[in-house]
């Protein structure tokens, strides 16, 4: 067992120093009649590490990678290159095997990178502060609705027909046993809810929830909004599943949102199936106090020399108990550092380079697809994402695509498998990785598939 | 406001000797000072060369950005060297024993790291057509089998994403189940024995908590919870072991007697390390229970997450299960059960709790973690985490006072606490005396039960040589606490910062950068 130093005359000499007979006498608390016995039925026993690999490397093999194909999926989460060093230095053991810097004096490496994480995140999404980050962007979405009603001790939600609609159905969960009132719609292909949402705003709302870019791929000025929440006396809530975006389009804090939260994947991340992914979340100085998460914050030791420590920890579960902020007591702490080296690398200049290739490749490749008989471009305006319509069900022409190689899309019918007004609809993300070739892929392919 | 740099160099600090005994970037006997990104780069700068972008018209409306964002680049080289210095200001488990309880600090082998890297895992999307991620969703389903079978129980939901989002889950999924009786009950009942987090769950939920004491041998009041249970109460949360290093000899009585109340039974597993392969919590009688992978199976901690908190659930619970889940069908594929199945599948689902299925990198991890053990091996990690804290409370005995101690063995940490410790010394003191023997200190002050607790969790993967080291060192700082020594309270000495002031950074708080923003 490579894992376990102990040998059996350490085990035995250790029994004795603490004077027991054998090892099961250190589990007298265990009734008896529920200790197992031997090695559970059904389980295999230990292996080598060539063995572990192996299998690992065969379960690998039945998946298709995303660099190993044409790849145009977004809703959420985005296939960015990501360079070596990142990937370098968030696997160095002292970052790797550190805890929670409950110890600041020897746990300065994370709460540097956790204040200039924050600083970075700030900066991006036009607020003041920003937290040490959250599990995801679908989770500090919900958190943010939860902060709105303890500001402004109000429990209508009103939800924009942009937003993902897995951050809805988190929202839904939550708020099914919060108490809170969700005004929720579907998306419509023609337009954004905008005026919707403008109407929706009454002395009850403690917030408006709006995706930006939403999950179509449109973006939508938000100040109109923000002024009318503002008149309100409700919160402007952004959500931003795309931060790389924002090297291209203003913040939503710079247009007046209130809080701004976001999914960090896109930089340092990586796509991983799902997670872990890193959520972003940003506001204003005067509702620091309201915020959930970890924060780091900057102070002097004791011979004046500026430092980091974790900080207003009076909003958290293991002081405030049943009366915390949230019951939260993490954060993505290492995916916050691989988010923030890659933001270092990019600095301002590269996250504009980046932005600006991203946008141009994606207007390139809509104006491709939107060429094609039957398929039509829903989108006025996008960012790296966009929505066609298609012919036929996108659901089943995606399957199509990915037998022929080309991993095309996002369908509409599986984000909404009840809408069939939405079936046809296909959500397209093109990203700096995208290739002439791999353009060519899709065209060709979806030619195939409709004709 | 202007941060105050006094931990870099600035070209126009006058008093170079000032500067050479406190601010330095240079590497002096391999001390590193590092300065911030925001003071060392600036907008101009890039690590990374971008292909020219295609010419385009724009499509971003009236929205393109025209003011600058304040992100501060440094070239590849530069910024290898910042994280890299920044690295050596933290101590990990790489670098030695970290006895952190109730937060298992356990080797974290570097196999799991490279499956956790194979592209066929780390380079796919969530949304990918399901017939082009069956390894994944084999993954995913492998783990669930072996938590299943460890733990005695039904089902298990994945997606949870870390512990406290688990007792959410579990917490949400009694709930459910209450509601699909006809019934409200309104209160959970919360030993004081377990995790803050528990009562926060309960009441984030919309319950109201009631607390249940300890005995005098730091177990759940037996007798007592009997007496408050009734049909206001849904449930109980208990932690076991719990947060004092004790199993709960009576789990047992408890769960029957909140099932004869009707109430169900949520288990925090986050110390499922101290037991796993020994007893099932299903056998106990336990309705639901978060494992912190992490914790457990060794997915790193990563300077405080990413966690992952599955939930294994009884029968009565398991049909309120969130969604996704993974099933296998009878000709063996893997089905990956959304909303948009959800109807047939899992009609009582209570829905969705993250955007996708939860963290597939731990899940990789902790698989591999498993499969090298291996279902013998698992039981002896139980069997040398609760030995290791058992030698640690027996050594300290005499030294350090330990409240349960008389009470019979531990399990996978010792606790101890700050009794007989000179007038003006404090636990925190022995914390950063234990920084400059070169270990990180133990938790200190939790749990709440007991005066200055320190609690020690040494973990399966420490030699008895590396215990023999931090119980002479432990030793040896308890006794300078216990005489008084007045070095002590400036300790420590030789980390990269003295004592770090908590209390302004809590009453002015500097939470951003905004030194070329002005105030």
């Amino acid at each position: 067992m490579r894992y376990l130093p102990l040998t059996p005359s350490d085990r035995s000499a250790m029994l004795g120093v603490i004077g027991a007979g054998s090892i099961d006498d250190l589990f007298v608390d265990v009734p008896a009649e529920a200790r197992l016995a031997g090695p559970l039925p059904g389980l295999p026993l230990r292996q080598s590490e060539m063995a572990v690999e192996r299998h690992f490397s065969n379960l690998a093999r039945k998946n298709k990678a995303a660099s190993d194909h044409p790849f145009f999926l977004g809703a959420g989460a985005y296939k960015h290159h990501v360079p070596a060093s990142v990937d370098h230095l968030i696997q160095r053991g002292e970052f790797l095997t550190a805890y929670t810097p409950y110890q600041p004096e020897i746990a300065q490496g994370t709460l540097q990178v956790l204040f200039e994480f924050q600083s970075q995140v700030a900066r991006l999404f036009g607020c003041d502060v920003a937290n040490a980050s959250m599990y995801d962007g679908s989770t500090a979405c919900w958190e943010a609705i939860g902060m709105a009603g303890r500001v402004t001790r109000r429990k209508k939600a009103v939800l924009s027909g942009g937003l993902h609609p897995h951050y809805v159905s988190v929202a839904k969960t939550m708020a099914r046993f919060t108490g809170d009132t969700l005004d929720t719609a579907t998306p419509d292909l023609g337009s954004t809810d905008m005026d919707r949402l403008l109407g929706a705003i009454d002395a009850e709302t403690s917030c408006v929830v709006v995706q930006y870019p939403d999950v179509l791929g449109r973006i939508e000025d938000l100040s109109p909004l923000a002024a009318a929440c503002q008149a309100a006396g409700a919160l402007l809530i952004a959500v931003v599943t795309e931060p790389v975006a924002l090297g291209a389009i203003k913040s939503p804090g710079e247009m007046g949102a209130d809080i701004v939260v976001g999914e960090g994947q896109s930089l340092g991340v990586g796509l991983q199936f799902g997670g872990p992914y890193v959520g972003l979340f940003a506001t204003r100085d005067k509702y620091v106090r309201q915020m959930p998460g970890r924060l780091c914050g900057e102070t002097v030791d004791a011979t004046g020399k500026r430092g980091y420590v974790l900080t207003l920890s009076t909003r958290e579960q293991h002081i405030r108990r049943e009366k915390a902020t949230s019951n939260i007591c993490t954060n993505s702490g290492l995916c916050a550092l691989a988010f923030s080296i890659h933001m270092t690398l990019l600095g301002e200049r590269g996250l504009r380079d980046l932005a600006a290739l991203n946008h141009a490749r994606a207007v390139q490749v809509a104006d491709l697809l939107a060429a094609i008989p039957g398929v039509s471009l829903v989108n006025s305006s996008f960012f790296n994402e966009f929505t066609v319509t298609l012919p036929k069900p996108a659901r089943a022409v995606v399957h199509e695509l990915a037998a022929k190689g080309v991993l095309g899309g996002v369908s509409l019918g599986r984000l909404y498998p009840e809408l069939t007004e939405l079936e046809n609809g296909l959500v397209v993300a093109v990203t700096e990785v995208v290739s002439d070739e791999d353009i060519a892929a899709l065209e060709a392919a979806l030619k195939e598939v409709l004709a | 406001m202007n941060a105050p740099n006094t931990a870099g160099w600035r070209p126009e600090m006058g008093d170079a000797h000032i500067a050479s005994e406190e601010t330095f970037t240079g590497n002096r006997a391999l001390m590193l000072e590092e300065r911030l990104i925001f003071e060392i780069g600036d907008t101009s700068t890039t690590g990374v060369d971008i292909d020219p972008a295609p010419a385009a018209a724009s499509r971003l409306g009236s929205l393109a950005r025209a003011d600058a964002i304040g992100l501060p680049g440094l070239s590849e080289p530069e910024t290898v060297r910042h994280y890299t210095r920044l690295s050596r200001q933290n101590y990990g488990i790489d670098l030695g024993f970290f006895p952190l309880g109730s937060c298992t600090m356990k080797h974290n082998p570097r196999l799991n790291e490279a499956v956790a890297r194979m592209k066929g895992f780390k380079d796919v999307h969530p949304l990918q057509p399901r017939e082009t991620v069956q390894g994944a969703l084999a993954v995913i389903d492998e783990l669930a089998h072996w938590l299943v079978t460890l733990t005695g129980m039904d089902s298990v939901a994945m997606s949870p994403k870390a512990g406290a989002h688990g007792e959410l889950c579990g917490i949400l999924a009694i709930k459910a189940a209450l509601e699909a009786r006809g019934e409200d009950r309104k209160v959970i009942l919360v030993p004081e024995s377990a995790h803050g987090t528990n009562p926060a769950t309960a009441a984030f939920a919309g319950f109201s908590v009631e607390n249940i004491p300890a005995t005098e041998a730091g177990r759940v009041d037996l007798a007592a919870l009997k007496a408050r249970l009734g049909p206001d109460v849904a449930g109980v949360m208990i932690t076991n072991p719990n947060t004092c290093g004790l199993f709960e000899p009576d789990l047992k009585a408890i769960s029957d007697a909140v099932h004869a109340a009707g109430g169900y039974v949520y288990c925090d597993g986050a110390n499922f390390n101290a037991i796993v392969g020994k007893v099932r919590p299903g056998d106990l009688g336990v309705d639901a229970m978060h494992i912190n992978l992490h914790k457990t199976f060794s997915t790193p901690h990563g300077g405080g997450g990413p966690g992952s908190g599955p939930v294994v659930l009884s029968a009565a619970l398991s049909p309120f299960a969130p969604l996704p889940y993974v099933k296998r069908e009878a000709d063996g594929s893997l089905r990956l059960v959304e909303e948009e199945t959800a109807g047939e599948d899992q009609p009582d689902s209570f829905g969705r709790m993250v955007a996708f299925h939860g963290q597939m990198g731990m899940f990789t991890r902790a698989l591999a973690y498993i499969l090298s053990h291996g279902a013998d091996g698992l039981k002896q990690v139980a069997e040398d985490a609760v030995l290791n804290a058992n030698y640690v409370l027996r050594s300290l005995e005499g030294v350090l006072d330990a409240p349960f101690g008389h009470s019979g063995p531990c399990m996978h940490e010792a606790l101890f606490t700050d009794d007989g410790f000179a007038e003006g010394f404090s636990t925190l003191d022995v914390a950063k005396g234990l920084i400059d023997e070169g270990f990180h200190p133990m938790t200190v002050y939790f749990p709440l039960v007991v005066h200055g607790a320190m609690l020690v969790e040494p973990t399966e993967t420490e030699s008895k040589a590396a215990l023999d080291q931090f119980i002479g060192a432990l030793r040896s700082v308890a006794m300078r606490a216990k005489q008084g020594d007045p070095a002590l309270k400036s300790a420590p000495h030789f980390a990269p910062r003295r004592r770090l002031d908590e209390t302004l950074a809590a009453r002015k708080p500097v939470l951003a950068w905004k030194g070329d923003k002005g105030e």
